[in-house]
């Protein structure tokens, strides 16, 4: 009996560790180099100023510019989100390529958090207290990202551009070094809910989201827009449990025709195999966070293959409502040329997809910073730059910047999936974060990607 | 039976003291960072050693437990402004609390079913932010305000008090619980952990003894969760998940279950390597895709070897070399169960 029990105690605990490797079980993308600091020096950057380049700041030498970031290079977040780092390396090694930002080299240093906010906590404090960075870039999640938030403003490092939608990020009284970039989900909500309440009037609507500030701030929007009396169900969902089946059982016995899914993408196609298992095919209507569809559609094959079946992803994706806030996949635009160029030159083992162009269009966003910032720029220099402003760039929107204000871009179009690509519907709109706040057409043009692919100071 | 004796341990502790002020004011910032989290890693996982290795039962929810002292002291240093040391205690008792509730039910389970109530308790009550978002904040927990005092001066590193803080209360919590191991109580586990039929026939009250365990374990986590509270500033859900609690266990086995020193080889090898290994696969120009993955394979390889070399864990690796080298005599160090039981547990 007394070698029993200690067999099974030995036996949990071989269990339990070996489960521990399967939560930290590594998932990862293949991307060529961790730090970009290839490429010939640059030549002298063609600004007026001549003052000679200083160490102006922490992480700034006469030669080179260190930011750091943290991302979820492994654990249940890699897939697609550990493509956005590289992607943004492949952006910063054609700019250091080509002359840099004012002649220095942008060196961009990400490390691996898995997700896992209390990792998140050390590596961003490796970042900041021992490899001396200028800012963090980017860092990628919310839950992962709150845990550093205080820190890095009570450091004073710029904080910018956070991979996340959530409305935690515009708090420039409490946070004044943080800055969001991507729509945020509240707008993303009411622009998704605007369309909706217009397309399937009289229809039965049913909420399908994540259970945390992504999900609630989703909600939040599309209740601003959606009349209740539509609304048939609310489901939720937990990121740690893969069963879906009660939350698609519910939205079917209350009729839903139109699913609204605040989703990450391994919860959209969760959804999707669901309801096909259970015959029930709403209209689905899903956040451009869960709706890329290179990615959707790999994971829904992927899921179908572990369970025996076989399926073509972009049957599967047809027809999905989503929006899009970044520039279309589409070879007349000018900002794909660059970005599949640059893709092509430093980053061709990646997939050309929305998380490539999301790396892309952060990592051109913050060279337009940069450059704002000035010659020799101190923390304080970067974080007056995008108070002041920053053009759009490669987004459809104008971003809402300002002193009082750091939310990022400030609108989307609605757009359709077929056969693997989203297809814009109608033209852009732009709102802001306030339940009565108007959904406007946006009536500004988009902005063509520039000849040299570097943005001008 | 050689019985290490309070001045000794006191010694320990101070020696350690001194190493970690000293190590504290010669490394980085980061480094002093680092110093703090192993204090709180080891004050949980010295909890957990005790209740696995002496005690006989499973916990894979002792994540839980923090969550529990960290938003403890949050809300305590939040609404009531309170001195951190008063924080600790509060936080320290409402765990003690709460483990005793969940002793109860673990009392009456065995291997497998403890484990899987264990984990659903680590699962199901960080969750419980989610449901009070007023009081704890939801997905965006809530800020912990902890700074230097004001007699350090304005330009004392609060890394370094950090670590000072951390390592204090983690060699406090460490000399208590060797100094209860050693005693009856601790005896008493032992006794219940080989058999708990003979335990009970020796007059020891299984249950009890299983309770208090748990408490002590709770006591413990709750500790260390206020401490990495006041660590990372922030408690949120996000910081507990079911990875944290099985983080513990490894550390735990790694170490050498039952092993106080054991806690600390497997804290400091939980916290050192994967940021060691990391700093050697970046500088060495690897890929992201391998590089990412090196911390995690390098975690995997050395857990296998220990395992491997050293059933028993670290602390059992080193115990056997030092036999080897000393001689069978000093064998008798070894924490082993004793047959007989002069002393009675105390009637409940």
């Amino acid at each position: 009996m007394n070698r029993r029990h200690r067999f099974r105690l030995s036996a949990v605990v071989a269990v339990s560790t070996a489960a521990a490797f399967t939560l930290a079980a590594c998932s990862s993308s293949s991307s060529p180099s961790a730090t970009g600091t290839t490429g010939a020096t640059g030549t002298a950057s063609a600004g007026s100023s001549t003052a000679p380049l200083t160490a102006s700041a922490p992480g700034i030498t006469a030669t080179t510019i260190t930011i750091g970031s943290h991302q979820p290079l492994t654990g249940p977040a890699a897939p697609g989100y550990s493509e956005i780092a590289p992607a943004s390396t492949a952006y910063f090694d054609w700019v250091n390529a080509n002359g840099g930002v004012y002649g220095r080299k942008i060196v961009y240093k990400y490390l691996n958090d898995a997700y896992d906010p209390t990792t998140t906590a050390s590596v961003v404090r490796q970042l900041v207290l021992q490899d001396n960075v200028y800012a963090i870039f980017n860092g990628l999640g919310t839950p992962t990202h709150l845990a550093v938030v205080s820190f890095l403003n009570s450091e004073k490092v710029p904080d910018v551009f956070v991979a996340s939608g959530c409305e935690c990020w515009d708090e420039p009284t409490t946070y004044p070094e943080t800055f969001g970039w991507q729509l945020d989900y509240v707008r993303e909500g009411k622009i998704l809910g605007q369309y909706v309440a217009q397309h399937f009037k009289g229809k039965k609507i049913g909420y399908f989201y994540q259970d945390d500030e992504f999900g609630m701030d989703g909600v939040k929007g599309l209740d601003d827009e959606i009349p209740a009396s539509m609304v048939v169900s609310k489901q939720s969902y937990v990121d740690t449990n893969t069963n879906v089946a009660p939350q698609v059982a519910a939205l079917r016995a209350a009729g839903a025709q139109v699913v609204v899914s605040f989703s990450i993408p391994a919860f959209t196609a969760l959804l999707k195999l669901t309801s096909l298992k259970l015959g029930f095919s709403p209209q689905l209507v899903v956040s451009d966070v869960g709706a890329d569809p290179i990615t959707l559609g790999g994971l829904l094959e992927a899921f179908a293959k572990q369970a025996g079946a076989k399926v073509n992803g972009n049957q599967l994706t047809q027809g999905i409502i989503t929006d899009g806030y970044l520039p279309a996949l589409s070879t007349s635009d000018s900002w794909y040329v660059l970005f599949k160029k640059i893709h092509d030159q430093y980053d061709a083992k990646e997939p050309l997809d929305g998380n490539f162009f999301y790396g892309m269009a952060v990592a051109y966003t913050f060279v337009q910073a940069m450059l704002k910032a000035g010659r020799n720029p101190t923390r304080a220099d970067l974080i007056s730059a995008i108070n002041s402003g920053l053009p759009q760039g490669p987004m459809v929107a104008p971003f809402a910047y300002s002193a009082g204000d750091h939310d990022g871009v400030t609108g989307a179009y609605i757009g359709v999936i077929n056969n693997g690509v989203v297809v814009q519907q109608g033209s852009v709109l732009v709102t802001d974060t306030s339940a009565t706040g108007a959904i406007t057409t946006y009536t500004g043009s988009e902005q063509q990607a520039p000849a040299s692919g570097i943005p001008s100071p | 039976m050689i019985v290490s004796t309070l001045p000794r341990r006191l010694a320990v502790v101070i020696v350690v003291a001194v190493i970690v002020a000293f190590l504290s004011i010669k490394l980085n910032a980061f480094r002093d960072y680092q110093i703090a989290e192993v204090a709180y890693e080891v004050t949980a996982v010295a909890g957990l050693t005790v209740l696995t290795g002496l005690s006989g039962q499973i916990s894979l929810g002792h994540g839980a437990f923090m969550a529990i002292g960290g938003y403890a002291t949050a809300l305590i240093l939040l609404h009531l402004n309170w001195p951190f040391i008063v924080a600790l205690l509060i936080a320290a008792a409402v765990t003690a609390a709460a483990g005793a509730v969940v002793g109860v039910a673990a009392a009456r389970l065995r291997g497998p079913y403890l484990a899987g109530a264990t984990l659903m308790l680590g699962v199901a009550l960080p969750a419980v932010a989610y449901a009070y978002p007023a009081t704890f904040g939801g997905d965006q927990g809530l800020n912990v305000v902890f700074t230097t005092p004001a007699f350090l001066g304005a330009n004392f590193p609060l890394t370094r008090w950090q670590a000072w803080v951390g390592a204090a209360v983690a060699l406090v919590t460490l000399l208590l619980l060797a100094n209860l191991c050693y005693s009856r109580v601790g005896r008493n586990w032992r006794a219940v952990r080989d058999d708990d039929v003979a335990a009970a026939l020796d007059g020891i009250n299984v249950a009890l003894a299983r309770i208090r365990a748990f408490v002590v374990s709770a006591t413990c986590a709750g500790i260390a969760g206020s401490l990495l509270a006041v660590i990372t500033a922030l408690v949120a859900p996000g910081a507990y998940t079911l990875t944290l609690s099985i983080a513990l266990l490894t550390a735990a086995v790694i170490g050498g279950l039952g092993s106080l020193p054991g806690a600390l080889w497997g804290s400091l090898l939980i916290i050192l390597v994967p940021t060691y290994a990391s700093d050697v696969a970046t500088s060495h120009g690897l890929s992201s895709s391998v590089g990412s993955n090196i911390p995690v394979a390098a975690y995997g390889v050395i857990l296998i070897l220990v395992m491997l070399a050293f059933p028993q864990g670290i602390q059992g690796g080193l115990r056997r070399l030092v036999a080897l080298f000393a001689g069978p005599m000093n064998r008798e160090n070894e924490p082993v169960a004793t047959p007989e039981h002069s002393e009675k547990e105390g009637s409940s």
